[in-house]
């Protein structure tokens, strides 16, 4: 809303609607996540299907932060963070910590990354999800003092890299379409 | 809202991030240092989650029989030459298994035997994963007014599942017999050598522990110990297998991958479970600590 009042032209009266309508397509990043999230939680029978859960929500953090900084502020990232520690099973903290720092640095390199092409931010995304993967792993272990299997941590960090594609094809449509606050 | 100037809404947006991060090392040392606390939290969360993972785990199973049907259409002539190799083989077992089992009762009758109690169960769908990348655990929906408590002992049709470490309101976490924090006292038929077994988060469990005189041998049996109270005797865990690098481990009698429904078994031992078990090292017998 911001910045229908910052710029200056012709537009609707805001109504009721319209200022739902608004909202809703604000929240649409946070809300989208702890959806995908939560479904990565239902049986679905195959194997090592935790790794799902830590794979999606980075995936889903790097992106809106990079595209939607603003829909998705450090706050809201702290909260999806504890919400990971809790349905991922992992140390307290070391979600939030996780995810705080992916956000951090999706920002901070947003002006370079949204000007290049997919590739690049895949490719960029790829460190980031390694170093989160390996970051995930290293606190784990320290806070159940004992050396976790790095087995997992480097499934977790492939997959991250390898689901990053189908994410941002499903959550560019959203972001052009549905989550758009400029189309209301 | 509270309206403040540009520069310092400027300053305040800049400090968010560095001032959540210092949080989180926060928020890591209070879940360290009080471990309930989250446990409270997962339970919480996993009893207001539970009744959307039983809406959805009932379409979900009937997709995934769909698929196990195709596959199994498929299999379905390799399967019956092998079924019908096994089952001339089974023929075989049953008659002297009905002989072993006439002989059993005459004898138990001679020496005026008292049969085990049979353990009450009550049965339970599985609706959730409840394990993480480094754990790895099941999510039980249960009704409002169930009696299970911490420690009571899960089995699927054919073998030792877990034990039951989280109770909520209308869920239970489960810690499978794989996670990495499990150990289970176990006894090796028909050597009768003891030993304990250890989960590694990987499909098959080590066994660790056992007398110099009777070390674990190829397709031995595996059945639970009664020692330190921390399970009944004789439950089905599974068989002896070496690894590569000559390791021995167990393969699984329960099809720990594949689980969808469990019984949930009360043998009244108690004797074991903490007051306060912490979710790092949940409910571990003292035996293993002992004998490290």
């Amino acid at each position: 809303m911001a910045r229908d009042e910052q710029v200056p032209g012709i537009r609707p009266r805001p109504s009721l609607g319209r200022r739902l309508d608004i909202m809703a397509r604000h929240s649409f990043p946070a809300t989208i996540t702890v959806l995908l999230m939560l479904l990565c939680g239902l049986p679905f029978g195959f194997a090592d299907q935790a790794v799902l859960l830590p794979s999606v929500t980075l995936g889903a953090v790097f992106f809106w932060s990079l595209f939607r900084p603003g829909s998705l502020p450090p706050p809201v990232v702290f909260l999806l963070g504890f919400l990971l520690d809790l349905l991922g099973y992992l140390p307290i903290g070391c979600g939030i910590l996780t995810l705080l720092l992916v956000h951090g640095m999706a920002r901070r390199w947003r002006r370079m990354l949204t000007q290049q092409g997919f590739i690049m931010v895949w490719l960029a995304f790829i460190c980031v999800g390694t170093g989160a993967s390996a970051l995930i792993w290293a606190l784990t272990s320290l806070l159940s003092l004992r050396v976790m299997p790095i087995g997992p941590a480097l499934f977790q960090a492939v997959l991250t890299a390898a689901l990053y594609p189908a994410l941002a094809a499903l959550l560019i449509g959203a972001h052009r379409t549905i989550a758009n606050p400029e189309r209301v | 809202m509270i309206r403040l100037s540009i520069p310092a809404r400027q300053i305040l947006s800049k400090l968010t991030l560095p001032v959540l991060i210092a949080a989180s090392f926060a928020m890591l040392l209070v879940g360290k240092a009080d471990t309930m606390l989250a446990e409270r939290a997962r339970v919480a969360l996993g009893d207001s989650l539970a009744p959307i993972y039983v809406a959805l785990s009932e379409p979900l199973a009937q997709a995934r029989a769909g698929v196990t049907e195709i596959v199994d259409l498929w299999n379905m002539r390799a399967e019956n030459a092998q079924l019908r190799d096994e089952n001339a083989r089974l023929r075989q077992w049953q008659a002297t298994a009905l002989a072993l089992d006439a002989e059993n009762r005459r004898l138990k009758a001679d020496l005026h035997w008292v049969p085990d109690p049979t353990a009450a169960f009550v049965t339970a769908r599985v609706v959730a994963d409840a394990g993480g990348v480094y754990a790895r655990a099941v999510l039980l929906a249960l009704g409002p007014n169930h009696f299970i408590h911490r420690g009571e002992i899960a089995l699927d049709q054919s073998g030792l599942v877990g034990r039951v470490t989280e109770v909520g309101a209308r869920t239970a976490r489960v810690l499978l017999i794989t996670d990495l924090n499990s150990r289970v006292p176990v006894v090796l038929e028909p050597s009768g050598g003891h030993a304990i077994m250890t989960g590694t988060n990987g499909p098959r469990p080590r066994l660790l522990y056992w007398a110099d005189g009777t070390p674990p041998r190829e397709g031995e049996r595996v059945v639970t110990s009664p020692e330190a109270d921390a399970f009944p005797a004789n439950l089905p865990v599974g068989t002896v297998r070496f690894s590569a690098t000559n390791v021995p481990e167990v393969q699984l009698a329960a099809q720990l991958d594949r689980l969808e429904v469990v019984r949930i078994f009360d043998y009244g031992l108690n004797a074991m479970v903490p007051p306060e078990p912490t979710h790092s090292e949940p409910t571990r017998p003292v035996a293993a600590d002992r004998l490290k």
